[in-house]
């Protein structure tokens, strides 16, 4: 089986690469890259005018499987990776029940392979139940494939428990993700605490909920040498001490996500529940400083905190609502954008959904060299979408950008050299 | 196209007719014993300020004088755009009194319903007698005035307007036709 | 004039000119309810619903009697606990009441924004009667309405407001409406009750109340809720008493003819003692007998005419 992609432009950070090429693919692995490859018999996709990526890599995924497939499953779930040019997620553990034991990663791990559009990296919880009580069984649930550990939207609250999860995953140099909450200074809080909640007379989560745990989880990490990857970074706070962090050398990484990128506290007047996100829409100031994170090389990858919710869970109370909104299909528009207001370069853009986040979780992935695995996003950087409910492949619809015209997407989506996802 | 304004009315006319109202109200009330004068706002109010102030320089005694707003009363709530609500001001209990209802101009009657309904919520009047400065006709609603200043058959698609100067004293009386 | 609103959510989308209307139009409603026969045709025929979600005595027989008044049929639905408690969405209990056709829903809520959910959703009027520590629009209304019967205009007069200032929703209706039509708002509290962002609303925010009714012309005292004691927000009643509660020589602060307002209910000998709440400054009860011609305003200009906008 021989797939050539024809003359896009190959943009692959990893190997600094940005130039008109030809791919060819054999047996699902990248054999040649090349200025006019001749292959013959070769099926040919045209990528003239497009951009030709490594398959982008979304390492915080909601796929709500098993327990909530009203909301999402791994098929739809995948299905809009794929129509978002994400190949490969990675899927939090806050399914029912938890993801803490080898047999639901592996329910999991095979139903995407067999019936799913992108790959599917697990991220198992940090202790069991996520109860922040007895770690999970890490090592073996390692081996059978899970990528890293989280106990996402419950932060591990006892600090000798971060203090073992850290040296414990070091000894099989797994990253632990941790959403970094102090629960206590959240407490009913359900949006930003500033001028916006004070007007709406919403009860406020301050920037130093977060901040005093990023703190403390650094401060673990280093004395542990563990590796800590904080997830949707989403304070100047936050990312200040993650940036001093580096400085002295701490194992310490982060993401932040495309909304918090895109969008302040502003977004919540009118009691907007798809602008209700744990870690909540911040100032624009922190918006700036996610920025400036972004751009001076703080932040390692972008991922989406893809959270699907069914409009029941959406549609009451801003104080009732759900906290997040869906991400992989609007990831690449609105990173696109990042590149035109010139926060970061394409290049940039392209690393964080590649080989950053590959080298964080030690996937062979992310990648367009020689013998990798052909995972590939072909991209069209220029054209221009309306954001419906129909447009969307997720089960759950509840996307902050639904009536907005975004710019760029997805054209072909490749999996292993197969097209899984094709945009006319 | 242009309205047609034709004076009804000039100013010595309107004094005319309430002169002669102010007279046939005190001959029929044998007086001014019991009575109070209550004006339609705005229009109506005004022109019971000039009654009062004939039936005084008549009789030489001041007769109770009140304004009533029958915006609460109407039947076209909800069809209108205008929700201003003015201020009644009646200082005197009605129990018992004559009440002399003044109106600048009479038409369907739907007014008058209004500020009849109005009046008796607020106490019992012995009776409520009508004095209207202009009679154009077209009733929609059984009721008859008891004093006239004047007359005028007019086309449903005429307006009356009577004007006021900033002192509230009438001027004139008009016949507008478009 | 006209008022085109079809819903009444907030004093923040209301203009200086349309809260004026509102005020003059309730001085006529006001003359109704000293009459004999306390009651106008009006609203014959209307169909006023109050949907309560929070316990309430004076706010809910305040517009029932307002709706009475004016010859609506009122009735009052208390719906006890969150949707979710219930079983049954916020949505889902309006549209049942929808479906029977009333001209207007006055609604009191413990969620912000329930009101504005509402109306978003319903084609009836919705009128807020209180959304979780958002607006209370009726009430600051009314004591615009105190204010300006007792002082003759609102503008240029300093206004202080003092007690938990983070969870009111009084408050933050209250410095829409007097900064709109013209006073100066001052807000007062210890720091755990003063929310972040409070001065942006345009008023000046103090932690020494002395300092806040130092010439003020209106003093309001707020209630504050018994079960924030012991909770992180204040050590106790009694020091918070102490510290905020108005006393004689603080109110000797004020402007001569100060006025002392308090939206009810009081905690007597808390917030003030029960010698400045009966006191001659006070102008508690006619708070409260103003509320029924403001609300009468309200339930006229929510139900009545046509509404060109929104």
């Amino acid at each position: 089986m021989k797939v050539l992609v024809k003359s896009g432009r190959v943009v692959d950070p990893a190997n600094n690469l940005d130039e008109k090429l030809d791919i060819l693919i054999i047996d699902g692995k990248i054999v040649e890259l090349a200025p006019n490859i001749d292959a013959g018999d070769a099926e040919v996709i045209n990528a003239a005018g497009n951009i030709v990526t490594p398959g982008l890599i979304d390492m915080h995924v909601h796929l709500r499987e098993p327990g909530q497939e009203y909301k999402e499953d791994i098929i739809s779930g995948t299905k809009a990776a794929a129509a978002g040019g994400v190949t490969s997620v990675c899927c939090m553990p806050n399914t029912k029940p938890v993801i803490d034991n080898l047999p639901i990663a592996q329910f999991i791990m095979n139903k995407a392979k067999f019936e799913g559009s992108a790959n599917v990296f697990p991220v198992a919880a940090i202790s069991q139940g996520q109860k922040g009580e007895i770690l999970s069984e890490m090592g073996e649930l390692l081996e059978g494939g899970c990528v890293g550990f989280s106990d996402d939207g419950l932060p591990v609250k006892n600090g000798e428990m971060m203090r073992r999860a850290l040296e414990y995953a070091s000894t099989f140099g797994a990253p632990v993700m941790v959403h970094a909450e102090e629960m206590s200074l959240v407490a009913d809080g359900s949006m930003n605490e500033g001028y916006v909640a004070t007007e709406l007379g919403l009860k406020g989560i301050p920037n130093v909920a977060e901040d005093c745990m990023t703190a403390r989880d650094i401060m673990i990490a280093e004395l542990t040498g563990g590796h800590l990857h904080i997830c949707h970074v989403s304070t100047k706070g936050s990312l200040d001490l993650i940036r001093q962090a580096k400085a002295r050398g701490v194992n310490v990484t982060c993401e932040v996500t495309p909304h918090h990128f895109s969008l302040t506290e502003e977004a919540v007047r009118g009691y907007n529940t798809n602008a209700k996100m744990n870690p909540p829409l911040r100032s624009q100031e922190d918006l700036e400083a996610v920025h400036a994170a972004l751009a001076d090389g703080t932040v390692d990858a972008i991922a989406t905190d893809h959270a699907p919710h069914h409009i029941d869970d959406k549609n009451v109370e801003f104080e009732l609502a759900a906290n997040g909104i869906v991400g992989l299909e609007t990831l690449l528009p609105l990173t696109l954008k990042l590149v035109a207001d010139k926060v970061i370069s394409l290049s940039k853009a392209i690393s964080l959904l590649t080989y950053r986040p590959s080298e964080i979780l030690r996937i062979d992935r992310g990648t367009l060299s020689v013998g990798a695995i052909a995972d590939i996003t072909i991209i069209n950087p220029n054209k221009e979408w309306e954001v419906t409910e129909e447009s969307l492949h997720s089960k759950s619809k509840n996307s902050y950008f639904i009536g907005y015209t975004l710019k760029g997407c997805a054209l072909k989506t490749l999996l292993a050299g197969e097209v899984v996802f094709s945009r006319e | 196209m242009a309205a047609e304004k034709i004076e009804i009315l000039d100013q010595e006319g309107v004094s005319r007719a309430i002169t002669r109202i102010a007279h046939e109200i005190l001959e029929k009330n044998k007086g001014v014993e019991n009575l109070v004068i209550v004006g339609i706002r705005t229009g109506g109010a005004y022109l019971a300020t000039q009654l009062q102030k004939k039936i005084s320089e008549i009789e030489g005694k001041v007769v109770p004088i009140g304004s009533i707003d029958i915006t609460m009363y109407r039947d076209d709530f909800g069809s209108r755009s205008d929700l201003s609500v003015g201020q009644t001001d009646i200082r005197f209990s009605l129990s018992d009194r004559k009440v002399i209802l003044v109106d600048d101009v009479l038409f369907t009657g739907r007014t008058i319903r209004a500020a009849m309904d109005a009046l008796t919520d607020l106490g019992r009047p012995k009776n409520i007698q009508l004095a209207i400065l202009v009679d154009r006709g077209h009733r929609e609603l059984p009721i008859r005035p008891d004093y006239i200043g004047r007359n005028l058959p007019t086309a449903r698609n005429e307006r009356i307007d009577v004007d006021f100067d900033e002192q509230h004293a009438p001027q004139a009386v008009h016949l507008i036709r478009v | 004039m006209t008022f085109n609103h079809k819903h009444i959510i907030g004093i923040k989308d209301l203009t200086a000119e349309e809260l004026t209307f509102i005020l003059d139009t309730s001085i006529s409603f006001k003359e109704i309810n000293r009459r004999d026969i306390k009651k106008v045709p009006t609203l014959r025929g209307k169909t006023i619903i109050n949907l309560f979600f929070e316990a309430s005595t004076r706010t809910r027989t305040s517009f029932e009697i307002a709706g009475k008044r004016l010859s609506a049929d009122t009735i009052n639905i208390s719906a006890s606990g969150s949707s979710v408690v219930k079983g049954e969405t916020l949505e889902d209990t309006a549209k049942n009441i929808q479906a029977m056709n009333p001209d207007a829903i006055v609604m009191r809520h413990h969620a912000s924004g329930a009101s504005d959910y509402l109306a978003k959703r319903l084609d009836c009027a919705v009128i807020n009667a209180g959304d979780g520590m958002h607006e209370h629009p009726s009430q600051a209304l009314l004591d615009a309405f105190t204010i300006r019967e007792h002082k003759g205009k609102i503008e240029g007069l300093t206004v202080a407001i003092i007690g938990d200032i983070t969870h009111s929703r009084v408050v933050r209706s209250n410095i829409y409406c007097l900064t709109k039509l013209g006073a100066k708002v001052r807000v007062a509290g210890p720091g755990t009750m003063l929310p972040p962002g409070i001065d942006k609303l345009g008023c000046e925010a103090y932690t020494n109340i002395d300092d806040a009714i130092k010439g003020s012309d209106v003093v309001m005292m707020l209630r504050i809720q018994r079960e924030r004691q012991g909770a992180p927000l204040i050590p106790s009643v009694r020091e918070y008493s102490r510290f905020f509660g108005l006393t004689h020589q603080r109110l000797k602060l004020a402007k001569e003819n100060v006025i002392v307002m308090h939206p009810g209910p009081i905690n007597r000998g808390v917030e003030l003692p029960t010698s400045i709440a009966d006191g001659p400054q006070n102008v508690i009860l006619d708070q409260v007998e103003n509320g029924v011609a403001v609300r009468m305003a309200l339930l006229y200009l929510a139900c009545g005419g046509e509404k060109l906008q929104d």
